[in-house]
């Protein structure tokens, strides 16, 4: 078979095609096989079996990034390039593949809601999509909420961006002080009334115990969102949230200090922050889209800074948060004494 | 009220900001005088679904409400007592709910119902609370001027202690009535009133081509059991068939051409085949001769298709949606973009990605302060309607904005131009098949994949084929639903990547007729069930459901044996599939309702009765002059006005409100450098992430230039296009032996009424002869800069009437270009980039100031426009092409409005750089130095190391002018004199003050949170 392209991308042609065509396949040893909506590979679908880990050591397995699609999520192929440039084997799925059961996330190490406008986003941003996750119930009478508390007390890793973020903050997995999965917080219309796209700085919290920012202080990367605006109800909850350090992400001025000033900080956010993780660090989600800064020429000023540094590096600064998190997944399990037990795929 | 039908009222809670309650009473202070006092601002969801008390609490407390914004009411409407009136918005049936559907989905999974969310159940609507009580007529003029828009909203508006609800009535079945209309034996008067009457846009001699032909096969269709006079879909289906807007008559008809003046006559056999189709079958020869066959499909499809590399295509289409954007700005200009994604989504096969869309805006000046006609909207609230209408149509899709225009000119108050370009990228082989092009066998199933069809948009082609007035229909009105679409286009892409369709074409104006009446030409006719299409809402008539333009629709061909299998996908993804018939090859069009014929039209007659316009042309060249001017001009204060006039201040506060990176390939942005203020002159995007392969993209348009001569204008605009790819790091097509550089072109012509007349359009003659000009300068670009057209568009009467006023756009051409960029790190950007280097100005000038933005400041048109010397551009174009092999250039930014000195300026705004400049001296005087619009030029910086090679490269067609400057001034000198002297903050600050930054407002935070 031809070699798979080195990096991901949806719009380069796809190989030839195969035959399997069926959505999902069960061979003689009773392997499910599911053919994802979409691959990260040029747009063809994959035959990679899916929802099953086969019987290699953990170790050896490549990090299994899931990242969700469909019904208006619009950002997954570049996250699906951020973690293949990053070392991982990102996997595109459509969220009806997930709800239905055909595929497990508990296969995968770190669970992804990219940005985009969930269900046109018209009742909220990611309103539907929380309330789907909590209250669809699938065959068994689980909701996928149930799979994710799950998933994280197994020690893996949620990432929202921008509606992504949305998602999780709506669904009470962010900043989740209480544990108990209740919205705490919200994201509201931008202080400025509209939708922008701009670049912005950030500042890492040096606090911050998530293992995605782990060695990182400031990094540029564009937000695009008009319901970018953190709203923290109530001084108990704000102070628990700058106590843990959660407030992992702030919006800074040219000199590198938290600002609410306008376009600094972009929609007028609490503690003018742009990400917040749970207390564990291991779910994290931000507004801006470090996925749209994985190349030095998709920022503004790329021209003039290379006529500066000729030598700049190739790379963006949002690729350094999908290295890290891939990074720390691979040595968690070079310490792990034994690889964690696979859920049997159930359906 | 009923009694399932249950109201949840969502309101602020105390203390939280009312931004948009805010927002409306400030605009109608501002725009209508009206004086509102507080306004709060609430939301309504109606649930017409059986719910418990319990469960409709629930599904608001926990699904609606956001807890930490909102307090909740059940079955009230509750305010604070200080309110007076109330407004209610909702909408009327079967427009488009994107935000009630939401809801819907929220309920189903809230109870874990598969509750179908393709019939409506909730309806969303607002319902304001004013301070103040004012007259109802206040509150109706708030609500259609403000709030929304009487062609698709219902208002209820009045005293707050009587609250009026409503909520439209949909689901249900069709009206199954199909009339016969009398056409055998009318007289001429007869015939023209009938098409009149029902909006058939046909002339008189089309309705006597129509006439004769039922007349002549009345024995065929009497033993046939049809009856003698043609039902009223047949009548919809040629209609719409013949409409100027499918079938682009004026572009085809004979055209008879005199030029006044020098006394030469000749007839133009079919202006699109003449200057557009020959052209580039030329292009084409050329292309191939030299190795270089990458046109694959020219104006065959629904887009046109180059090759990349031997593994993909490049789709690019340009559409305009022009009249449905002059009654509603929003539902317009969303339809136009969603419309204009979904041909190359449905080119060939189908199921391309889309790649990126770009737009160009043509308004009226948005600070008119005079007296508007009748149901003409105002130019600044067609402008905002558009702008957000783009920024929906293109975010919630996902598919950035990468680039655009917008072109500020009084003629363009009635009717606004609304150009919508989307590139996208397709697979060579879909599932092994050519993916490029269209097969269908009779037998083969037609699916109607997407949104459910209403009333919307009936009419929309033969509507747009006619100018508008006051008393036009509201049906011809549609609100786009990217939701809907992106699961359709999702649907689509990986459907034909298993290759269950055999192909696919998007329904967009004429609906189902035209889709399937266009496919069916592909197999020789086709049978349509008409009671399997779902509606939206009861009441449609068999010829409604059939020319419907409901948006986000697909019509699919499929072969039997993959129905199952589409099917089940379709389950999967939510995504509606009806089949609704099969295609056949027995030469007709066969429409049914529930077994009876609806019509049943012959093909051959449908796409080729059509009878050929004979048109006349007569030119005369326009008397004009040169002005004179005050020759002490302070050329400070002179740029300074320029960069903050309508067409060259910035447009930060509409690009930002467009998503321009989503995708994360956009490599040059609309804005870059330091400060993201620096105006680029194309687009680049890169195709993937694995190679660094990408598209530059390009918008010429030079509309006042056509005052002067439509042929320089038409020739200007297509190397304003061309140069702005250049300057980025493009190059020529066809250089070298099959260099594979492709270049794929849009032409997109919108004109007034050019149909002489001698009573309602005297000067039609002279218009048309503007026209035939237009296509001969786009011949003559082609051919000379070896760059082919591969789509392209018409729009022929963009005239606005009302109270006996005609308002007339001025002939427009837009050329979209794009261009294949061989390695997307080696782009140039227009900023300077560092102290030092040297500035040039590459090509040359003229005293060509007609028709410029500094001739504009002073009310004059002058007489020396700008001509395009193609031999000589050529040439330049080809130096720069060898001079980024080498990286001789470090900022490039191509010469148009304002000239060479806006041209200077804008590139300080990158980073604040300053120039130190000294204007050659030349014959030419100062102002045509600083301010001529001469083409084919560019201001260009070198690094000191590269002065040498570059100067040698270029010769004499690179004019030294200085060099770039740490100290942020811009200083230019004449004569020893210093000219222009400014910082360029003070340059930037004019710039980005100007009045389309100060219409749409910068996003400054609203005042804090009231506590």
């Amino acid at each position: 078979m031809n070699e798979k392209p080195l990096f991901p991308d949806l719009n380069s042609p796809p190989m030839p095609q195969r035959d399997e065509t069926g959505p999902a396949q069960t061979n003689a040893d009773g392997t499910v096989t599911v053919l994802g909506y979409k691959s990260i590979d040029g747009g063809h679908e994959s035959t990679e079996p899916l929802g099953h880990v086969s019987a290699e050591t953990a170790a050896e397995q490549p990090v299994r990034a899931l990242i969700l699609t469909g019904f208006g999520i619009n950002c997954e192929e570049e996250f699906a390039a951020a973690y293949k440039l990053a070392g991982a084997e990102p996997t595109i799925v459509h969220l009806n593949q997930v709800l239905h059961g055909h595929i497990s996330i508990h296969d995968y190490d770190i669970l992804n809601f990219p940005g985009g406008f969930s269900f046109g986003d018209d009742l909220g941003s990611g309103v539907v999509l929380a309330n789907k996750l909590r209250y669809r119930k699938n065959a068994e009478g689980r909701t996928l909420l149930d799979d994710i508390k799950e998933f994280i007390a197994n020690g893996k890793f949620v990432m929202g961006i921008c509606n992504g973020f949305q998602v999780l903050v709506k669904l009470g997995l962010l900043p989740n002080l209480s544990g108990n999965v209740t919205p705490e917080v919200t994201l509201t219309h931008n202080a400025s009334g509209r939708y922008e796209d701009r670049w912005v700085r950030l500042k890492v919290n040096p606090k911050s115990n998530s293992p995605f920012l782990k060695g990182i202080d400031s990094m540029e990367v564009p937000v695009r969102h008009g319901e970018g605006r953190l709203i923290i109800k109530g001084e108990e909850t704000l102070a628990q949230i700058e106590a843990r350090a959660l407030n992992c992400l702030a919006y800074t001025d040219f000199d590198g200090s938290p600002t609410d000033v306008y376009p600094h900080n972009p929609n007028g956010a609490d503690l003018n922050c742009a990400g917040l993780t749970d207390i564990t660090g291991q779910v994290f989600g931000l507004m801006p889209h470090p996925e749209a800064f994985l190349s030095l020429y998709n920022h503004p000023d790329w021209a003039r800074r290379k006529r500066q540094n000729p030598g700049l590096s190739e790379e963006g600064d949002g690729l350094r948060l999908f290295r890290n998190i891939v990074e720390h997944v691979q040595s968690q399990r070079q310490t792990a004494a034994t690889p964690q037990e696979a859920r049997q795929f159930s359906s | 009220m009923d009694s399932t039908q249950r109201t949840i009222q969502l309101l602020l809670k105390p203390g939280q900001h009312d931004g948009e309650g805010q927002r409306v009473a400030e605009a109608a202070q501002r725009h209508l005088g009206l004086s509102t006092g507080r306004v709060q601002s609430t939301a309504l969801y109606t649930v017409r679904y059986p719910v418990s008390d319990e469960q409709l609490r629930d599904f608001a407390t926990h699904c609606l409400q956001d807890p930490v914004l909102h307090d909740v009411a059940l079955d009230e409407f509750r305010h604070g007592s200080e309110y007076k009136s109330y407004i209610l918005v909702a909408k009327l049936p079967g427009v488009t709910d994107d935000e009630g559907i939401s809801a819907q989905n929220a309920l189903g999974d809230f109870l874990n119902q598969p509750l179908d969310t393709h019939t409506q159940h909730i309806f969303s609507k607002r319902l304001y609370f004013l301070e103040h009580e004012l007259p109802e007529s206040s509150l109706r003029r708030l609500a259609e001027d403000l709030l929304g828009n009487k062609m698709i909203n219902r208002f209820e508006v009045g005293p707050i202690a009587q609250i009026r609800d409503y909520t439209p009535r949909p689901g249900g079945g069709a009206e199954s009535i199909t009339d016969t209309v009398p056409l055998v034996g009318l007289s001429d008067e007869e015939l023209v009133k009938l098409s009149k009457d029902n909006l058939y846009a046909l002339n008189l001699e089309e309705m006597r081509v129509v006439r004769d032909h039922y007349t002549s096969i009345a024995a065929r269709r009497q033993a046939a059991g049809l009856p003698q006079d043609p039902t009223d879909c047949e009548l919809e289906i040629i209609a719409q068939t013949w409409s100027e807007h499918c079938k682009h008559k004026e572009f085809s008809a004979v055209i008879k051409y005199r030029d006044a003046d020098t006394g030469e006559e000749f007839e133009v056999d079919s202006l699109f085949k003449t200057y557009i189709k020959n052209a580039t079958s030329e292009v084409d020869r050329q292309l191939r001769a030299n190795g270089n066959d990458w046109l694959i499909k020219v104006f065959s499809d629904n887009a046109g298709a180059v090759r990349i590399n031997p593994e993909s295509l490049f789709v690019w289409k340009v559409e305009t949606h022009n009249s449905p954007s002059a009654i509603d700005p929003y539902g317009g200009a969303i339809t136009g973009i969603l419309g204009n994604n979904r041909d190359p989504l449905a080119t060939g096969i189908g199921g391309a990605r889309l790649l990126f869309n770009t737009n160009v805006l043509c308004f009226g000046n948005p600070e008119f302060s005079g007296t508007l006609l009748s149901n003409q909207l105002h130019p600044r609230r067609i402008f905002e309607g558009v702008r957000k209408g783009i920024e929906d149509g293109g975010n919630k899709s996902g598919v950035p904005t990468v680039n655009g225009a917008i072109v500020f000119d009084d003629r363009y108050a009635g009717k606004p131009l609304v150009y919508c370009g989307t590139g996208a990228v397709m697979p060579m082989q879909l599932a092994g098949l050519d993916s490029w092009e269209k097969k269908i066998d009779a037998q083969d199933r037609i699916i109607m994949a997407g949104g459910r069809v209403g009333k919307d948009g009936i009419h929309g082609a033969t509507f747009s084929s006619i100018e508008l007035d006051e008393t036009s229909p509201a049906t011809a009105v549609q609100i786009g639903s990217p939701i809907t679409q992106k699961l359709a286009m999702d649907f689509l892409i990986l459907a034909a990547r298993r290759g269950l369709i055999k192909c696919s074409t998007d329904n967009g104006a004429g609906g189902l007729s035209s889709s399937i009446g266009e496919l069916a030409t592909i197999s020789g006719g086709a049978v349509v069930e008409l009671e399997k299409v779902p509606l939206k809402y009861p009441g449609l008539r068999p010829w409604e459901i059939f020319v419907s333009e409901s948006q986000e629709r697909f019509s699919l061909a499929v072969e039997p044996s993959k129905m199952a299998e589409l099917m089940a996908l379709g389950q999967e993804m939510e995504v509606e599939l009806t089949d609704i018939g099969y295609f056949t090859s027995d030469g007709s069009l066969d429409v049914r309702f529930d077994g009876e014929s609806v019509a049943r039209i012959d093909m051959e007659f449908l796409h080729n009765g059509v009878p050929r316009k004979v048109l006349e042309a007569e030119w005369t060249k326009p008397t004009a002059q040169e002005p004179a001017l005050p020759t002490d001009l302070d050329y400070t204060d002179v740029l300074s006005r320029l960069l903050g006039s309508l067409n060259i201040c910035s447009r930060e506060s509409v690009i930002r409100q467009y998503d321009h990176e989503v995708k994360g390939r956009t490599i040059i942005k609309p804005l870059m450098g330091a400060t993201g203020q620096a105006p680029q002159d194309a687009a680049v995007v890169r195709f993937n992430f694995e190679s660094w392969e990408g598209v530059a993209v390009s918008n010429g348009i030079l509309p006042r230039f056509g005052d002067i001569d439509a042929y320089d204008m038409s020739a200007g605009a297509f190397d304003e296009a061309v140069r702005q790819i250049v300057a980025v790091g493009g190059k020529l097509p066809n250089l070298s032996y099959g260099d594979g550089n492709f270049w794929s072109v849009n032409d997109n012509f919108c004109v007034p009424d050019s149909v002489y007349d001698p009573t309602t359009n005297p000067d039609g003659k002279h218009k048309l002869a503007k026209l035939v000009r237009m296509c001969q300068a786009l011949r003559d670009a082609t051919a000379a800069y070896c760059i082919p057209l591969t789509s392209g568009k018409d729009s022929m009467k963009n005239d606005f009437k009302a109270d006996g006023v005609k308002i007339s756009v001025p002939p427009t051409v837009l050329y979209s270009m794009t261009a294949k960029i061989e390695d997307v790190r080696r782009t140039i950007t227009s900023d300077f980039k560092q102290a030092d280097d040297v500035v040039y100005l590459l090509g040359e000038t003229y005293d060509e100031l007609g028709g410029s933005e500094f001739y504009q400041l002073f009310g004059e048109l002058g007489a020396n426009v700008p001509k395009v010397r193609f031999e000589e551009a050529k040439a330049l174009y080809t130096l720069m092409g060898q001079a980024n092999d080498n990286g001789l250039i470090q900022s490039c930014h191509d010469l148009s409005d304002g000239g060479l000195a806006v041209a200077l300026a804008e590139a300080t705004f990158g980073h604040g750089f300053g120039a130190d400049v000294e204007l050659p001296a030349t014959g030419l005087g100062l102002a045509a130095q600083l301010f001529s619009e001469s083409h084919s030029r560019f201001v260009a910086t070198v690094a000191p190391e590269d002065v040498v090679a570059f100067e040698q490269h270029f010769g004499a067609r690179a004019t030294r002018l200085g060099v770039v400057t740490q100290d942020s001034q811009l200083t230019v000198r004449h004569n020893g004199q210093t000219v222009i002297s400014a910082s360029a903050a003070a340059l930037r600050h004019e710039w980005t003050n100007g009045p389309v930054n100060r219409i749409i407002g910068f996003g400054q935070h609203e005042a804090a949170q009231v506590s």
